[in-house]
């Protein structure tokens, strides 16, 4: 038996009610790479939390390289060798990559001293590694794969030697993640132990030699990556088995619905973050929006939907033509029929203090089947909630069950039974999924498809590209508030999305898109 | 005459009952007790009258404006009596109350309630203010004085009128600036404020300032010490305070004034109706003490003269609050 | 479901109850400490409150207060407003109490006069509270720092209004003059007696009732209509109220104006209600108080409700005890209600977690 680097024994860690954690243990060799993965909830995150030290375990032991250990904080975690690059970047957006990665290890109370220091041991890494990275440019202004490069560093100055990556790949393109997998390979051959977070069983596939997986704040299996098969992790991970497909008719679209010509949108500073944006949505069709998140989708989305005032163009819909000297808000925009599930449910598709009953009239409370005289009809919005929960198998099924307090799927759920029962003729959809278990991903797609099916018009924005592939009859790409492509679905593939995600036919041309 | 004799003794021993049973109470102005100042001065005689006779004084110390009817029908429930009532805004209650108790005795301080049973004491503060203005005038070597009053309400530009008669009266060309420290109840109690005030009258030129302000003086007597220049104190003597620069204060003698109503109910002779004390009931005057005295000596002669005159008549002073209008 | 349940129960009911407690503890420690006898003290605070009609009756007076301007502070805080104004907002009604009873006082019956004069007390406090609602709206500045400015303005504005136009000559008081009799509303014994039933005399009067409606009514509009669905909507989340096509804009100036008019109803309380005239500073104390009451009552007409009377009880009690025990002075008043904004406000969540550790073992084990 390998020597553990990292070995977790009996873990458990309960929040109030919630048992997040179960008799977790697991171990993890020197110099592998192992996959953790699991639906969202299922405890991952906690997991990784307790190792960093943000947590501590009611119950359970950790182990590093055999010696049994207490990690009370971050620092403590650092001191003995294990680095952890988060989803979201723990950067200084203003500072330098240089000042990023002294940040907290200074080493002295002039900076200059330091500096010399760290240039030199950053320019072994770099070059041990492939982790190239600018020292003098504003985080800022770099791309975000590049600043995902910045925070491996960061880990590898502090003499990390488990590296743990949560959800690592979620904001990158397919070209930049597979630039990660390089560096990630590089970093084991020289005997660095990492442990890799995520949800995309492709890239487990990929990447890992072993692969554990949760479910229900739960370790259900341990697995040889090479023994075993992408449809048996999503097996064990949702706890039944999958069926992959959507129920697709074969239909050609119809009448154009909306029709979008030079619409532009700048954000506060003047600068656009939409710009000249020309498309058409056609009765029974989904037009997938694709790009790395921050191109500019959620800005259209949203001036699409009455939400965000766009400055240049038009906006043809329900034979209304409006421009940026007759905005309209969404409340209008839902009479001409339109319906629009947001990108972020939390932020915008749910008031989470509500109840689930009145989060589901959200922008349909002065439609007048919800009143009654002065008053909010509401026996008729728990009947009308009730018999949705049931279609769209929102559960639990109370009514008056608190927003949040309803898994991710299920919150997405609301929303989209919403929507998609205001019986609107176009529909604009972002990150359906987004946060989604695996079991809800097929029954939320299969509804945006019947949708389609029934001749309705759709617009889908995602970041997830086999999402996009699944649904689309036609894919555009936005990179840098442009659209950088179109793509029919017959010819789609993950090479030439990734390549106009990036804005990069030209594959010599990496040019950052966030620049 | 057998019957008159038997009356005379019962009088005798009926106020001699009164004396014993005598429970005096007082219930206070909004603010605090112990306000260096008005509601300060009450306390002082309530205190002396206690020290003399050794009986308790009843107290109480308000909190909003509903508490005061509360409490002087609960000092009158109880039997307190005689019961003070501090204060002008506590008229409206005190009548109220008095209705409901006429055989209880009840003085109010600072105004006026036409009850049988209820003493209004007055003071003539033009008076005093007059003679301080006066004396601010003759002292004044820049032709400037000042005057910084609490919260803008009539009683206090009563002040700052007669002050302004009297500098007048000396130096008919002479400057009075004249600021208040706010609107609201704070403005009793604000001494940085006061300060503030008093040091932009200073930078304008003054160099006597008078403070009729409460709390909110204590900063106008530091600043004055501060710039080396004469304030002027309010209420009680508050000469001791800044000795130096303390260049008198206005007395108004609301602890006689308690202490005289308690004494007076002891005796038997106390009477309802309206006092107003003036310079020449000795209710309003200016201190003297050894703090000063150095200080004031020169001017004593004519003080004395514009004292003299105030009391005959031959000099009228004007009160604001006739007409609420500072013209004469 | 059943941990929904147990949570409900908890922060609705036992938190609010221990925090109260441990205000008190610390109360009967500050007690000792000053040499009063915490048992006598509190016999005497609730005898004082409640033992008595006339106490009864100035607890329930008080009580009217605390629930306008709570209900005022909660409903601005349910579109996530914050406002201070209360205060101000209470002065200003005043003066439209006092212009329609002084003006129109001896032309109208009461019947119309007493609706106009309460209709001018809130129009007088809405209007107050609409200048920083636009402010906030539509110029961006920030709610908290104007409506406490307008605090300072309407107490200037007030002073200057009684010293130079109401107040009669020759009163020192800075009041105006006696409203006519007309311009009063029924006191509590007036309307008790009109169904044969004795009551004290106290400050109470009919508001209290008004301060009653006005509790259903809030509850009402914020849980059962679209305009309170809107503004709650607004208040949890300004973007989905967006997303909603709702103008979050018209909903902040909505709930300011209804906050401000509730506000405004403290001086029908206490002018049309007790002092029958306009008297300087009617409304120290209760708009911020008002704060407090909000905050304790979770911003729910019944907590405000139930908050109003215990602070009322409070004042009342309080005064009581500052009466009866000389060492305690009105401070130490102010310190007791000190410590229950304390705890039930600042360190709201301090029992949350250990109780609900608590609860759950309890669950599991039954």
């Amino acid at each position: 038996m390998t020597a553990c680097a990292l070995e977790l024994i009996g873990i458990s860690k309960r929040f109030g009610l919630v048992k997040a954690n179960q008799d977790i243990s697991l171990c993890v060799p020197s110099g592998t790479i192992h996959g953790i993965i699991g639906e969202n909830g299922a405890g991952k995150s906690t997991l990784m939390s307790i190792i960093y030290g943000f947590y501590q375990a009611d119950s359970g032991e950790i182990r590093i390289q055999g010696q049994t250990v207490k990690i009370h904080d971050s620092k403590q975690a650092i001191a003995l060798g294990i680095g952890m690059v988060h989803q979201h970047f723990m950067l200084v957006d203003e500072f330098t990559a240089l000042e990023n990665i002294m940040l907290g290890a200074e080493g002295g109370a002039l900076l200059h001293e330091g500096e010399q220091r760290v240039r030199q041991r950053l320019a072994e890494l770099s070059r041990l590694y492939g982790l190239e990275v600018p020292l003098d440019i504003p985080v800022n202004q770099l791309a975000v794969g590049v600043q995902q490069r910045i925070e491996i560093l960061k880990t590898l100055y502090r003499e990390a030697r488990i590296l743990i990556l949560d959800e690592p790949t979620g904001v990158l393109t397919p070209q930049e993640a597979d630039d990660l997998f390089k560096i990630l390979r590089t970093l084991k051959a020289d005997g660095v132990t990492i442990l890799l977070i995520t949800h995309k069983l492709r890239e487990i596939m990929a990447i890992t030699d072993q692969v554990s997986v949760m479910r229900q704040g739960q370790m259900v299996a341990h697995r040889e990556t090479a023994a075993t098969s992408m449809p048996e992790l999503a097996e064990l991970m949702v706890g039944r088995k999958i069926r992959q497909s959507v129920d697709r008719h074969e239909q050609t679209a119809g009448q154009v619905l909306l029709n979008v010509r030079d619409l532009t949108v700048r954000d506060k500073q003047g600068i656009p973050r939409v710009n000249q944006v020309s498309l058409q949505v056609a009765a029974g069709e989904i037009v997938g929006i694709a790009g790395v998140s921050g191109n500019g989708q959620s800005e259209l989305l949203q001036a699409l939907a009455g939400i965000l005032p766009f400055n240049e163009g038009e906006i043809n819909f329900a034979g209304q033509k409006l421009t940026p000297q007759q905005p309209v808000n969404a409340a209008r925009m839902r009479e001409l029929g339109l319906a629009h599930v947001p990108e972020d449910r939390h932020r915008m598709g749910l008031v989470l203090p509500f109840a689930a009953y009145q989060s589901s009239i959200l922008g349909y409370q002065r439609v007048g089947k919800y009143n009654h005289g002065l008053t909010l009809n509401d026996p008729a919005i728990r009947t009308e909630y009730t018999d949705r929960a049931e279609q769209f198998d929102i559960r639990p099924r109370d009514p008056f069950l608190g927003s949040n307090n309803f898994s991710g799927g299920n919150q997405q759920k609301i929303v989209l039974a919403r929507e998609i029962g205001a019986d609107p003729q176009l529909l604009l959809v972002g990150q359906p999924t987004r946060g989604v278990d695996i079991g809800a991903i097929e029954f939320i797609h299969q509804h945006i498809m019947d949708m389609r099916n029934e001749g309705k018009g759709i617009l889908l924005v995602s970041v997830e590209l086999d999402e996009i592939m699944t649904l689309s009859d036609r894919i555009l790409v936005m990179c840098g508030g442009v659209i950088t492509g179109e793509v029919s679905r017959e010819q789609a593939n993950e090479q030439i999305l990734g390549l106009l995600m990036a804005n990069a036919l030209d594959p010599n041309n990496q040019q950052g898109h966030s620049a | 005459m057998k019957k008159c004799l038997l009356a005379l003794l019962l009088s005798s021993v009926s106020s001699l009952a009164v004396a014993e049973d005598l429970k005096p109470a007082i219930v206070y102005d909004l603010g605090t007790k112990f306000d260096k100042s008005f509601n300060e001065g009450v306390s002082n005689g309530a205190k002396r009258f206690t020290e003399e006779t050794k009986l308790e004084v009843r107290e109480f110390e308000p909190a909003n404006d509903s508490q005061i009817e509360q409490a002087i029908r609960k000092m009158a429930s109880r039997g307190s009596d005689p019961i003070i009532s501090v204060g002008f805004s506590q008229a409206n209650a005190l009548t109220a109350v008095a209705k409901e108790f006429p055989k209880l005795s009840f003085t109010i301080i600072d105004s006026v309630v036409d009850q049988p049973n209820v003493r209004s004491v007055t003071f003539k503060e033009e008076q005093g203010s007059f003679l301080v203005g006066a004396l601010a005038a003759m002292v004044s070597k820049t032709g400037k004085v000042g005057f910084v009053g609490g919260q803008d309400i009539a009683l206090i530009r009563k002040f700052a009128c007669g002050y302004e008669q009297g500098a007048k009266y000396i130096k008919k060309d002479i400057e009075v600036f004249q600021n208040m420290t706010g609107s609201t109840g704070a403005a009793w109690n604000n001494p940085s404020k006061g300060g503030e005030l008093a040091k932009s009258q200073f930078d304008r030129g003054a160099d006597v300032i008078f403070a009729a302000a409460g709390g909110t003086g204590i900063g106008v007597y530091q600043a004055a010490k501060d710039n080396g220049k004469y304030a002027i104190g309010v209420d009680s003597n508050q000469n001791h305070l800044q000795p130096g620069t303390m260049l008198t204060s206005m007395i108004k003698r609301v602890d006689n004034a308690a202490y005289d109503t308690f004494k007076a109910k002891m005796d038997g002779s106390w009477k309802a109706g309206v006092v107003s004390l003036g310079l020449a009931e000795k209710g309003v005057g200016w201190a003297v003490d050894e703090h000063n005295e150095a200080l004031v000596k020169p001017y004593m002669e004519k003080m004395a003269e514009i004292e003299k005159g105030i009391v005959d008549g031959s000099i009228k002073v004007h009160d604001y609050m006739t007409n609420n209008k500072c013209e004469y | 479901m059943k941990a929904a349940t147990l949570n409900k129960f908890l922060s609705v009911f036992l938190l609010p109850l221990l925090n109260i407690l441990t205000a008190f503890i610390f109360t009967t420690i500050l007690f000792l400490v000053i040499g009063i006898d915490p048992w006598e003290a509190a016999k005497i605070l609730v005898q004082g409150a409640f033992g008595y009609e006339e106490g009864i009756g100035y607890t329930l007076y008080y009580t009217t207060n605390f629930i306008f301007t709570g209900l005022a502070v909660a409903i601005a805080f349910h579109a996530g407003l914050f406002n201070i104004g209360g205060e101000g907002q209470a002065y200003i009604a005043g003066l439209g109490v006092s212009l329609v009873a002084l003006g129109l006082g001896s032309f109208l019956p009461p019947w119309l006069l007493l609706p106009l004069a309460i209709l001018a007390a809130a129009a007088f406090g809405a209007a107050w509270a609409a200048i920083p609602a636009y402010l906030q709206a539509y110029r961006g500045s920030h709610i908290v720092i104007t409506t406490i400015m307008f605090n300072f303005l309407a107490a200037s504005l007030m002073v200057y209004l009684l010293v130079n136009l109401f107040s009669e000559p020759g009163q020192g008081m800075p009041a105006s003059r006696a409203f006519p009799e007309t311009a009063s509303l029924w006191t509590w014994q007036e309307f008790m007696a009109a169904f044969g039933i004795e009551f004290a005399a106290s400050p109470l009067n009919i508001s209290l009732i008004l301060a009653l409606v006005c509790c259903v009514a809030v509850w009402v509009f914020l849980w059962k209509t679209r305009w309170g669905y809107e503004l709650r909507t607004v208040g949890a989340n300004p973007e989905a109220a967006i997303y909603a096509g709702i103008n979050p804009k018209r909903i902040v100036m909505l709930a300011m104006l209804l906050s401000g008019a509730l506000a405004g109803f403290v001086a029908v309380n206490e002018l049309l209600g007790v002092q029958h005239r306009l008297v300087l500073g009617f409304n120290t104390g209760y708009g911020f108080a008002g704060i407090a009451v909000a905050l304790m009552g979770r911003n729910h007409p019944i907590g405000v409700m139930l908050a109003a009377l215990l602070f009322g009880a409070l004042y009342q009690g309080g005064a009581e005890l500052a009466f009866e025990i000389p060492s305690v002075t009105r401070d130490v008043v102010v310190v007791i209600q000190g410590l229950i904004i304390l705890f039930s406000g600042a360190l709201e969540f301090m029992y949350r977690a250990p109780l609900q550790r608590w609860l759950l073992r309890f669950a599991r084990e039954a």
